[in-house]
């Protein structure tokens, strides 16, 4: 795993850990939901889920304020959780039903909020790269002090669309942060048999653009590398580019054969670098919170992730009419 | 509390599977996460994980188990510390019931039923057994690169992984990485290191995951492959295979579903092969790979699983440029490719039974085109609607009407129509896609609709 430099010194109080506690947990909660539902063939076509990499996007987004803009792949249920989208609109999304934050015609890989500055959900590998930087450069241009977080996958950092934007970014010092979801496999393709230089973050050095490897399985190592990069772009230094180091536990998508790796391999990251179990000791072991507090959140999560399947089914299908709406403006 | 563990759905396009092994035994405690058994798809062998925690308390279906329907009960979960003897008779499905159910539903393979005309090597002798799309484009790669050392395979998830859709499944075994090639996700860097190696003698396949993801790529198969031999006055060009899959998958939403044949059929310089039946994937790929030309090689996800008789003829070899006649008939003529074929064929049938007799012709290749079946057919019948599944909007079916008219038009009784797919991007909901898609109702009605009836 990537350095722990900063996780001590973050300055987060029992409040803070709580809620990233509470966020992951539904996280988590919802894409185990979201599994349950395609199994039982509600959910069709691709579903990524985000099990075991909930601390990274939960850290980032506390390192957000209001107006930041984030973008990033397919796997992005906990994205749009995170950045405080209605579980409701995105379950009936994966539904494909008129509740759904797309009136049930992006699905799983396309969902969008204009109010929560979500600008995607994008199925093709790398594309969401230069589209980040371009939010990036309307916020400098229209001179607003915002920064926007561009996130991608180990696999989608050797698109070369990547690298043109790399350049570019740091050309125009757009307040752009790369984050790049290491989590070590591309499909079924380990990082190492695809990259000829493990480490991604060094690649910004070519474009002068710092970067550094965060531990993803630490919610306040995130945190505080995330505070970090925001100041160097809200400073106008340019791009920031974060490495971060996770894991996915569950298939790349629905249909995986999960033979490019060793199931001992997953079992050993649950059980020993989960970070949700970390928190959850954290806030035991500190007496920040009992097992009582901690079964009345788990308790609180279900219900809304139950709800947000009740609202998924309930939901009803577009109406028939819509196939030829929104194709022009 | 119980709950039952349904048999679930582990891809797009999955019905019913295979149970091929269970991870966990009655009275096993799971928690969510946990590996319980291995589900078996004509794609794949995948692990089933567990949902929810519990103690496994029954197991419904054993292992080997095959045609288990999505969705019907496999095992029971209860809640942490209740027991068996606990749960209600009526949580349990009744044991004996539901193997006997998965026993007639036996994995259907769908076979296309209609004989083959006009396939001149083939005659009533030579000896047919049933192939899937996927295993004929797998065996015409293999036989090629034994044929030739210069034909290598490459792109993503296409060696150890044995294909995302497992179409190049023992390839790497049989001929190693050197041959066999996993590629980094770099569509345009690795379709420009392709065509650069053509330019040097080599014989690539380029496999592409999707088509969606050539658009990648698309600069080099355009500017590069296809326009070299012309560019340098005929002294090199790029003897190669772009293929892949292409079209509508199911429920994959707009960048995962759009139909390129015409995109592709518009360059001079390519050629374009778009397959249906598994003798014309394998006969056509085979051919493709010896082409001294760049091809698209455009495949369809939804017809990878299906079987249709193969000859037992050695090296079947399918020539670019001729059309198959798969119907003979008198009142229309229906022309269709790839995917299309499947309404083409549908609605020739149900015509039919309505007493209209239409002639089904599989262009089989788009470049180039046999326009002199096409003349030959629509001067007989008069008539002619062409299907396919890609946007309306400069489609393959334009092409052929303005052909037609130009050559033929002193033979046509009705404006040709053009069945295909909604000048719309792809929608993700169920009831929107279908709509979405060409269908066998359209096409059947646009055939009534050129004879006036
Ligand atoms: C251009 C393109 N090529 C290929 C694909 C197919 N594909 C989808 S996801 C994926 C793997 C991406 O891995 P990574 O970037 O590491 O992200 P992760 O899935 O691990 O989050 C591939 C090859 C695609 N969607 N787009
Ligand atoms: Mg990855």
């Amino acid at each position: 795993m990537g350095s722990r430099k900063g996780s001590k010194k973050t300055n987060v109080n029992a409040q803070e850990l709580l809620s990233f506690y509470k966020d992951m947990l539904l996280i988590r909660r919802f894409e185990e939901k979201a599994g349950q539902l395609y199994g039982m063939g509600l959910i069709g076509g691709f579903c990524h889920l985000y099990i075991g990499q909930e601390a990274v996007v939960v850290g980032l987004e506390a390192s957000a304020e209001d107006g930041d803009k984030r973008i990033t792949s397919y796997r992005d249920h906990g994205h749009m959780l995170a950045c405080g989208m209605d579980p409701n609109g995105v379950m009936a999304e994966l539904t494909g039903r008129a509740g759904g934050y797309s009136k049930g015609k992006g699905g799983s890989m396309h969902m969008f909020s204009k109010e929560k500055n979500f600008f995607g959900g994008h199925g093709i590998v790398g594309a969401q790269v230069p589209l980040g930087a371009g939010l990036a450069f309307a916020d400098k241009y229209l001179e607003n002090n915002r920064v926007t977080f561009t996130y991608f996958g180990d696999g989608a950092a050797n698109q070369g669309q990547v690298y043109e934007t790399f350049n570019m970014a740091s050309l125009w010092k757009l307040p752009v942060i790369f984050v790049i979801e290491n989590n070590q496999y591309a499909m079924g393709t380990s990082q190492l048999r695809s990259t000829s230089t493990p480490d991604i973050y060094t690649r910004g050095a070519g474009f002068d653009i710092p970067g550094e490897a965060v531990d993803g399985m630490d919610v306040l190592s995130v945190k505080s590398a995330g505070d970090k990069a925001v100041k160097h772009c809200r400073d106008g230094k340019g791009p920031y580019i974060l490495e971060i180091k996770t894991y996915r536990y569950r298939g790349h998508s629905m249909s995986d054969p999960a033979k490019y790796r060793t199931r001992e391999e997953v079992q050993k990251m649950r059980e020993e670098r989960d970070a949700i179990e970390n928190i959850r000791s954290i806030l035991l072991t500190g007496k920040h919170a009992s097992e009582e507090d901690l079964k009345s959140i788990d308790k609180e999560i279900k219900k809304i992730v139950n709800e947000s399947a009740e609202f998924a089914k309930a939901s009803p299908e577009p109406k028939l009419d819509e196939l030829y709406t929104d194709i022009y403006a | 509390m119980t709950t039952e563990i349904l048999m679930p759905a582990l891809s797009p396009t999955m019905e019913e599977g295979t149970l091929a092994k269970w991870l966990v035994k009655e009275g096993d405690t799971v928690s969510a996460g946990d590996i319980l058994a291995e589900i078996e798809t004509d794609k794949a062998t995948m692990e089933f994980e567990a949902v929810d925690e519990g103690t496994i308390s029954r197991i419904l279906v054993s292992e080997g188990s095959e045609g288990i329907k999505v969705n019907s009960p496999i095992a029971i979960l209860a809640d942490d510390g209740e027991n068996i003897s606990d749960l209600e008779v009526s949580d349990i499905p009744n044991e004996k019931q539901t193997l006997a159910d998965t026993k007639n539903s036996k994995p259907k393979v769908e076979t296309s039923t209609i004989e083959s005309i006009s396939e001149p090597e083939w005659t009533d002798a030579t000896k047919v057994s049933q192939k899937t799309v996927r295993e004929a484009l797998r065996d015409a790669m293999a036989e090629e690169m034994r044929r030739d050392e210069k034909v290598f395979l490459m792109g993503e998830e296409v060696a150890e992984y044995q294909g995302a859709y497992k179409v190049s499944q023992g390839l790497l075994e049989e001929f190693g990485s050197k041959r066999v090639i996993d590629t980094p996700i770099t569509e345009h860097g690795f379709a420009g290191i392709a065509t650069g190696a053509s330019f040097a003698g080599l014989r690539p396949i380029v496999e592409f995951m999707t088509f969606n993801f050539a658009m990648q790529a698309i600069d080099q198969i355009v500017n590069s492959a296809a326009k070299t031999l012309y560019m340098s006055g005929g002294q090199m060009g790029a003897p190669m295979v772009f293929r892949g899959p292409n079209g509508a998958a199911a429920r994959v939403g707009a960048q995962h579903s759009q139909d390129y044949t015409s995109w592709y059929a518009h360059i001079p310089g390519l050629k374009v092969a778009v397959p249906y039946s598994a003798s014309d994937a394998k006969g056509l790929l085979k051919s493709a790979i010896r082409d001294d030309n760049p091809v698209i090689f455009l495949e369809n996800e939804i017809l990878y699983g299906r079987s249709f008789d193969m000859p037992d003829i050695e090296d079947y070899i399918v020539p670019f440029g001729k059309a198959r006649i798969w119907r003979i008939g008198t009142d229309v003529t229906i022309i269709s490719f790839g995917i299309g074929m499947q309404y083409a064929l549908k609605a020739a049938e149900e015509l039919a039974a309505q007493g209209i007799e239409a002639e089904v012709l599989d262009l089989r290749t788009i470049r180039p085109i046999d326009y002199e079946k096409i003349i030959q057919s629509v001067s007989k019948t008069n008539r002619c609607i062409t299907v396919e599944e890609g946007f309306p909007v400069a489609s393959i079916g334009n092409h052929l009407s303005a052909y037609i008219m130009e050559h033929a038009f002193d033979y046509l009784d009705a404006p040709i129509i053009n069945c295909t797919g909604k000048d719309v991007p792809m929608p993700y909901a169920a009831n929107l896609e279908k709509l979405a898609l060409v269908t066998t109702e359209e096409v059947v009605s646009a055939a009534k609709k050129v004879c006036y009836r």
